[in-house]
């Protein structure tokens, strides 16, 4: 047996801000495995990092910004879309990230982001969903399941929640997959496949909240969630359709995972007309 | 030229080439205009869905070192307050212009109003200071177009230019100067190369201002809405917030003097002067010369920069005038300043909007003022 070799480096020490650790998220949080497998696929893009840009809004998942090193944006709550579309269009060369979470991009960013679908503006979005606003404290959120616990749904939400894929694919992404943060190589090849996918492509990456969703929705802690994601989680296959993907964790009901949409519609190019005119 | 395709005008000698917008009456032949005329010059207009967006990605195109810009009225100016904070706090340059009309709320959209110049100072919640400047012709819709791109980037902070439907809508004469003739500040920029420790919040001139990097540079930067330190990271201590929003505050405030602008009729020997802006004004001068030619000693003083206010020059006249007339579409808000000023009463001359003031009114109340 050889020698256990310890280093004080980690992989991912080029593309994390290591002086802003320790970061704020609480033990049994996905986010950090998403930041993780965004961090491997920066790395194994190919494109210089100072190329990359990573545009969060608020909440946990919009903590990342503050935490990749290289160019990042923190912007306000549900503008991160809007934001990075500017960016991209003022410097097509660019690629931009954004990274946030499920009540900011689904919720307040609602209009921003099936609007940036249907033009296809060339941005990824990495959209963590725990079923909850996390930060605030565990309110219902757009995701919430029906029925699910929260702070603000103290008799169970009464709201049917957004089927995601669903969503983007009718409002015209190009690409558009789920995977959990049990997933961790699959969602970190989905990034890399979105670098190189052109037009909008959207990534929502289930994520445990153990404090804000989990312990008032009666699972255990996050390897219980994990756990779930494991035995419930199928394959997306050529029969599965895709306006009955949502989820509903109450029931022993399958969640869907894999890609949805893929498509090859040209991205939103701004009219030009300096030459031709 | 119309006044709204001066503004257009003014922003493509400017060298925006950033313009994200939503239509909204009376300002969408600002984004008509620019509609045609950016793809032309290497530019980029999209239509956003919506005010929140417009702004979000103009601060966005700005962070990546476009010039940007964005055009609205009332409605969509309400909107706008959020990520103006954003601006203000990221310190990204970005012009911001309101077409003015009646308001609140839809109130009338085909017609002027002053009414949301207070809103210009104070309506993204916290304490922060932004310029405003208030056009009265479309050649000042060109010239302080110009201006509000040179100020927002010297000082890193939103521009806003605060014209009404009138000076909007209004016909006639622009001079454009030549391209070589175009006032051009740029932003105060990194002398460290990327690889050295640059801290993009670090104010170490006198004006406050710290230089800025953009996207793709290679600093690798961070921008927050949150409270920031030197580095741009977030710091939620009392120290750092107060540090911080005081700078912002008198970035401009310590800037004023370089910044303020004001327009000036026969001040020398006043004994009344009215203070009027923007359309408005227009109305005050003619009022002004009538009462002249009655022999009453009037003077205008037009504040081209609503904000900051100019405060030392109305400090100095203050010394000597007996009576201030304020003229303005609105029921009293640059008023309040001005008595705040000058410690004691104008006399207001205010109509809440739709139709411009005429100089009748304005011209009896100077003659009041002089009769007593």
């Amino acid at each position: 047996m050889s020698e256990v070799q310890i280093s004080e480096r980690h992989p991912l020490d080029g593309v994390i801000r290591t002086d802003r650790m320790p970061h704020i998220w609480c033990a049994g949080c996905g986010i950090g495995i998403v930041m993780r497998c965004y961090g491997q696929a920066i790395l194994d893009s190919g494109i210089e990092i100072k190329n990359h840009v990573v545009v969060s809004g608020i909440g946990c998942s919009g903590r990342v910004a503050g935490y990749m090193n290289m160019d990042s944006y923190h912007t306000t709550h549900g503008r991160a879309i809007p934001f990075a579309t500017g960016l991209k269009l003022a410097n097509p060369d660019l690629m931009v990230t954004v990274f946030s979470g499920d009540g900011d991009l689904a919720a307040i960013g609602g209009n921003h982001l099936i609007h940036a679908a249907r033009r296809n503006i060339d941005i990824k979005v990495i959209c963590v969903n725990n079923f909850t606003y996390g930060m605030t404290g565990g309110q219902a959120g757009p995701t919430t399941p029906l029925g699910a616990m929260a702070t603000t749904a103290p008799f169970g939400n009464p709201e049917l929640p957004f089927n995601l894929p669903f969503l983007l694919s009718a409002a015209g992404a190009n690409y558009v997959s789920r995977w959990t943060a049990l997933h961790a190589r699959q969602v970190r090849q989905e990034i890399l496949l979105g670098f190189n996918k052109p037009g909008f492509v959207f990534i929502e990456v289930l994520s445990p909240c153990p404090v804000g969703f989990g312990k008032s929705n009666r699972i255990e802690d996050a390897l219980a969630e994990l756990s779930m994601y494991r035995d419930r989680c199928v394959l997306v296959d050529k029969d599965t359709r895709i306006e009955q993907v949502g989820i509903d964790l109450r029931e022993e009901r399958e969640i869907y995972v894999g890609n949805f949409v893929d498509r090859d519609q040209l991205p939103y190019t701004p009219p030009r007309f300096k030459e031709e005119q | 030229m119309h006044g709204d395709h001066a503004c257009a005008e003014g922003a493509l000698a400017a060298g925006c080439r950033f313009f994200g917008g939503y239509p909204i009456t009376p300002s969408t032949e600002i984004a008509e205009r620019l509609a045609r005329r950016l793809p032309e010059v290497g530019g980029v207009f999209i239509q956003m869905e919506d005010e929140l967006g417009s702004t979000a990605a103009v601060i966005g195109a700005s962070a990546g070192g476009a010039r940007a810009m964005t055009a609205t009225s009332g409605p969509g100016f309400s909107l706008m307050m959020e990520n103006l904070g954003l601006a203000v706090m990221m310190e990204i340059p970005c012009v911001l212009v309101n077409i003015q009309r009646g308001s609140p709320s839809t109130g009338l959209p085909t017609m002027a109003g002053q009414s949301d110049v207070m809103q210009a100072r104070w309506g993204s919640h916290g304490d922060y200071a932004i310029v405003a400047y208030a056009p009265w012709s479309p050649q000042e819709m060109f010239d302080l177009t110009v201006l509000s791109f040179n100020t927002a980037d010297r000082y890193r902070v939103p521009v806003l230019l605060m014209a009404d439907e009138v000076v909007g809508h209004m016909v006639e004469r622009v001079e454009i100067p030549a391209t070589g003739e175009i006032p051009y500040w740029p932003r105060k920029r990194p002398i460290a190369p990327p690889n050295g420790r640059f801290l993009p919040f670090l104010a170490e001139d006198d004006d406050l201002v710290p230089p800025i990097a953009h996207a793709g540079e290679g600093y690798k930067l961070h921008f927050t809405g949150l409270t920031h330190d030197a580095f741009g990271y977030p710091d939620m201590t009392a120290t750092t917030h107060h540090d911080l929003v005081t700078r912002l505050k008198n970035k401009v405030g310590r800037n004023a003097k370089k910044i303020i602008r004001v327009d000036e009729y026969y001040l020398d020997d006043a004994d009344i002067v009215v203070i009027a802006y923007g359309c408005t004004a227009r109305s005050a001068r003619r009022s002004v010369r009538l009462a002249r030619q009655k022999g009453i000693r009037a003077g205008l003083l037009r504040p081209i920069t609503l904000w900051p206010f100019p405060e030392e020059r109305l400090k100095e006249l203050a010394m000597t005038v007996d009576s201030f007339i304020v003229a303005e579409m609105n029921l009293g808000q640059i008023a309040l300043e001005i008595e705040r000023i000058i410690r004691g009463p104008v006399k207001g001359i205010f109509h809440a909007g739709g139709s411009m003031i005429a100089p009748e009114p304005i011209l009896q109340a100077i003659e009041e003022a002089n009769g007593v």
